[in-house]
């Protein structure tokens, strides 16, 4: 099929082409741009899903490669791939869309042409983050998708919108610059910006780095993406614009965006700079942990549903990061894991969350309270997506969370057993926010009367609460396809030279989990025991 | 020495056009009342001057005097567009500020001729010749607003400071007379780098032309005679006397042995200073035009890091390939002025009668009462900024690029640093722009439209900078000409 070898391209741009027939459209004819915006985002989920034919199970690699040249000096390609990480970060993207227009089928009154306009230009620039293989197209794709994320906060958000929106493009500038000059400094020492060709040079050892200039360049990667995730303590943002988006950036925002930074780490900081991904492993697992316990403490007190929503995402967020740094191939599986749920059982309670601010335009927890009188099908949709959220077995947040805590035990017990307090904390905090909210008597004469679900909402509800359930049951479905991938990361990690440096004793055979994702426990990676060591 | 062949008149061709044209607007004033017909005219003489580069063969003219080469043959260009466009973006700020059409193209024109010699001198008096034509033209061209005082203002701390910078420049060629012996830049480049009359008298032509580009410490005057002149005026200085000094100042230390080995820290520090300087003070303006000015001293901070990545690379021990330097020098330059040109271009359009219109505030819901400016408006500011697809980003990239070449990892950092507060001055814009809606209704006298000659030059800069954004390859290709290299040696 002439499709499939240009299916990449076809995904990144298709949304782009969408956006530009939107223009043909009169801008009062809302109902129609809403319809049109629909369709384009559904067939580029249609689109999508073809990667699931496409992408091999237990292969590492990437498929579906596209390349061609671009600028001729410096040597830019554009160079599209594909894996099993980036599959699902994709189809999640491009999942979200269509639930995004949908919920602001009602939400989103002025200026209707230009946000779908935007909704679709940011798709065209997360795809393309996702699917880059060249270092200077993804930092091309994560440059051009701020724009409309910061019109989306900063046209169609709340008060503070505009602090907001200001305030992440600054912070997100501020880091994907320094990760420029890496870029820039990286390609000086490699003359290409090839990510594949790179990876080669660092495996044929043709290209070494000293220790002090590996450690500058993944700190200037390793910044621009932590200010994405937001590891604490660089999340001062994220409260700020979610609280101030409106409901559907706020879904893409915590859904997608977050996932670039984790993203981001695990395809480029971890392969390109695995010794000073090893040195500074401990600090970045303790700025976790501090996140995640953190972030779940300040989302208890929260007054605002909203804020506590965000800073729950930078708890989920610091189990992410951990998982990753941990090293360890169930970490691993489980970070990538937890980043496509927490995308689902956010995204759904910014949904919830967007839903109660429609029918009551606030966001104050104690505006609430006996909310599961007056629309109980909403009650019984919010505590699914909250069980879900806190990790409740069957349901998607618990797989990851397990196997986060899983391989960060391997590597330390402490690192465990402080990542697991913020489980019980995220049961304390979703379960009492949930109980303020729709338990107990209805306190406000307007709660009352409030309408239950309608018809649109029920869909979008549905939708999400089964990819919910599929993905706490189904779970080897997902990792599955992603597990060959993780584990080229973790291969990749560990040079010949780097292992007998930091430990020659141990074998580089001893870490070999099995393809279900089970790893015995005496399987550490030879540098975890010299980590456990340092600390 | 015999008086000059044809050779040699094809050497100065484009200078010839765009003076005669000068001069024949001169003539044509007291019998064409037609404003239209002269600006016709006066874009007919750019256009001829910046052609005529076809017919001109390479190779030195005058004795020495002036060189033509692939170097000159991109200033000649690039100053021959600037020049073109900001005559047809003249044409309705004239018809609008009821100013005299003639002597105001006659003395672009001037000016033009004179960034031309400046481009192709040789030799330092020349150059001398060709920075004087420009910058009594400009001073002028700064004060062609009579009955405006802030523009009688601009005009005269341009003369009296650029005056005071010119005569640093002359007294440092004439001690780099004195140690050498020529003035010569051919002859200069074997002159002994440990001379300290030789480093005296290229500092103080550093100085002078550091004046003209608006490096920090220099660069006092820049606001006030930026936002003083007329716009298009303003545009034209922030583009083609700026890249005509960066021309010559190339040439000499990209050439002299002398001026290579010493000078790095000198361009390093001139660098730091001056994107501190328009940044920081770019941050606290109101007046978008006075923010344009801080701004385009900025960028000139810039250029700087990449000036001391040429010297870098040039040092003769350090064994880098200066052409990365060179591109670098000049892909941003044409990318800055064809974006800075559109830019005061729009400004000057939204300001109205008198430019009362150009407060941040007035720029409030332009996004719905005007969408082409606006969106015109942010694709420029998106590439001062340095966002992708945009002829800034390139720019911004291969100044990096040239500056991590050279070693000079520092200095990206603290132009990395420098472009996120740049960023947000320029995002304002765009945020007021689109974010905000306009207090009560505009004035009546506010423009509601772009005038249809403004409208030409945006489209034209905005397609400039998409498509260098786009497809940088054929300009490329041109900038890392072997053979650029060579002439400039």
């Amino acid at each position: 099929m002439e499709l499939s070898g240009h299916l990449l391209s076809v995904l990144i741009f298709f949304p782009a082409f969408g956006a530009a027939a939107l223009l043909l459209l009169r801008g009062d004819d809302q109902l129609w741009i809403r319809r049109l915006t629909f369709v384009v985002s559904l067939v580029e989920f249609v689109f999508s899903l073809f990667l699931l034919r496409s992408v091999p199970i237990n292969a590492p690699g990437y498929s579906l490669v596209e390349f061609g040249h671009w600028i001729s000096s410096p040597p830019i390609n554009y160079h599209l791939g594909v894996d099993g990480i980036s599959m699902f970060l994709v189809i999640l993207t491009t999942f979200l869309t269509p639930i995004c227009v949908l919920a602001s089928w009602h939400g989103v009154h002025h200026r209707i042409k230009e946000f779908h306009f935007t909704l679709l230009l940011l798709e065209v620039g997360v795809v393309g983050v996702f699917l880059s293989l060249d270092l200077f197209l993804f930092f091309l794709f994560w440059e051009i998708m701020l724009i409309p994320m910061a019109f989306l906060i900063g046209i169609w958000g709340h008060e503070r919108r505009i602090y907001a929106a200001m305030k992440f493009v600054l912070y997100t500038m501020a880091g994907s610059i320094l990760m420029l000059v890496g870029i820039i400094w990286l390609y000086n020492f490699t003359g290409t910006f090839d990510l594949p060709a790179i990876q080669q040079m660092l495996h044929d050892g043709v290209l070494t780095l000293s220790t002090r200039t590996e450690m500058l360049l993944f700190l200037a990667f390793f910044l621009a993406f932590a200010i994405k995730v937001p590891l604490f303590p660089l999340h001062t943002w994220l409260p700020d614009a979610h609280v101030e988006a409106p409901t559907a950036g706020s879904v893409i925002l915590a859904g997608v965006l977050l996932k670039m930074g984790t993203y981001g780490m695990i395809r480029f900081c971890l392969p390109l700079f695995p010794e000073a991904s090893h040195r500074a492993a401990p600090y970045v697992a303790v700025l976790a942990i501090i996140g995640i316990i953190y972030g779940a403490l300040v989302a208890m007190v929260q007054p605002n549903l909203k804020k506590l929503v965000a800073y729950s995402s930078v708890s989920h967020l610091g189990f992410v990061v951990l998982g990753i740094f941990a090293f360890q191939n169930i970490s691993m599986q489980g970070a990538v894991f937890q980043m496509l749920a927490h995308g689902i059982s956010t995204g759904a309670l910014f949904l919830l969350v967007g839903m109660l601010y429609d029918r009551r335009h606030t966001f104050e927890i104690s505006d609430y309270g006996g909310l599961a009188t007056p629309m109980p099908r909403l009650a019984a949709f919010f505590l699914f997506v909250v069980l879900s959220s806190l990790g409740l077995p069957m349901l998607n947040g618990f797989v990851g969370e397990y196997l986060i805590l899983l391989g960060a035990y391997q590597v330390h017990w402490t690192w465990a057993a402080w990542a697991a307090t913020g489980v019980i904390l995220s049961a304390c905090y979703l379960l009492w926010s949930y109980q303020r909210v729709f338990f107990g008597e209805v306190t406000h004469q307007k709660n009352r009367e409030l309408a239950d679900t309608d018809t649109r909402e029920k869909w979008i509800l549905a939708t999400m609460a089964v990819v919910v359930l599929w993905m706490g049951i189904g779970s080897p479905f997902f990792t599955g396809r992603f597990a060959a991938p993780c584990k080229a990361v973790i291969d990749q990690m560990a040079r010949p030279f780097a292992r007998e440096a930091a430990l020659p004793a141990a074998s580089p055979d001893t870490a070999k989990p099995d393809s279900s994702g089970h790893i015995l426990a005496s399987n550490l990676t030879p540098s975890s025991s010299e980590r456990s060591g340092t600390r | 020495m015999t008086p000059p062949g044809t050779q040699d008149i094809l050497r100065v061709l484009p200078e010839l056009a765009w003076c005669g044209a000068g001069v024949l607007l001169m003539l044509l004033q007291p019998l064409v009342k037609n404003r239209q017909a002269l600006t016709l005219i006066s874009m007919l003489g750019a256009a001829a001057g910046t052609l005529v580069t076809f017919k001109a063969a390479f190779g030195e003219g005058f004795g020495g005097l002036v060189q033509f080469d692939i170097f000159s043959l991109f200033f000649h260009w690039l100053i021959g567009l600037v020049a073109f466009l900001v005559i047809l973006a003249s044409d309705s700020y004239l018809e609008r500020e009821n100013l005299a059409p003639a002597e105001f193209y006659a003395l672009i024109l001037f000016a033009t001729a004179g960034m031309g010699v400046l481009a192709s001198a040789q030799e330092l008096l020349t150059a001398f010749i060709g920075l004087e034509m420009s910058s009594i033209s400009s001073y002028i061209l700064a004060g062609y607003r009579r009955d405006s005082i802030k523009s009688s203002e601009s005009a005269v701390k341009y003369f009296l400071l650029g005056s005071f910078a010119t005569a640093f420049f002359l007294y440092g060629i004439a001690l780099i007379y004195g140690a050498t012996g020529s003035t010569h830049l051919r002859l200069l480049a074997t002159a002994d780098p440990s001379s300290n009359l030789v480093r005296l008298g290229l500092s103080l032509i550093l100085v002078g032309l550091g004046f003209k580009v608006a490096a920090a410490p220099f660069q006092v005057w820049t606001p006030d005679v930026y936002e003083g002149a007329p716009t298009p005026v303003t545009a034209l200085f922030s583009a083609g006397p700026k890249a005509a000094t960066f021309a010559l100042l190339l040439r000499i230390f990209a050439t002299i042995h002398a001026a290579t080995d010493f000078w790095f820290w000198a361009f390093w520090i001139l660098a730091v200073l001056t994107m501190f300087a328009g940044n920081l003070g770019a941050l606290v303006q109101s007046n978008v035009k006075r923010m344009l000015a801080y701004s385009s001293i900025a960028h000139v901070g810039y250029v700087l890091v990449a000036m001391a990545a040429v010297t870098t690379a040039k040092n003769a021990d350090s064994g880098l390939d200066p052409a990365a330097a060179y591109a670098a020098v000049l892909f941003y330059l044409l990318s800055y002025s064809l974006v800075s040109v559109g830019a005061f271009t729009i400004v000057s359009d939204l300001g109205g009668q008198g430019e009362r219109y150009i407060n941040t505030d007035d720029f409030a819901g332009l996004g719905t009462r005007q969408p082409f400016a606006a969106a015109a408006l942010s694709v420029f500011l998106l590439s001062l900024l340095g966002l992708p697809i945009t002829a800034g980003f390139f720019g911004k990239l291969y100044i990096f690029t040239a500056a991590i070449k050279s070693k000079l990892i520092w200095l990206a950092v603290l132009m990395a640093i420098n472009s996120v507060i740049g960023a947000y001055y320029y995002l304002r814009i765009i945020v007021v722009m689109y974010m905000h809606d306009h207090k009560g209704n505009m004035p009546a006298d506010a423009p509601t439209s772009l005038s249809p000659t403004v409208a030409m030059v945006v489209i034209v800069t905005v397609l400039a900078t998409l498509y260098l954004g786009l497809a940088p390859n054929h300009i490329l290709g041109i900038v890392l000409d072997p053979n650029l290299i060579l002439s400039a040696r």
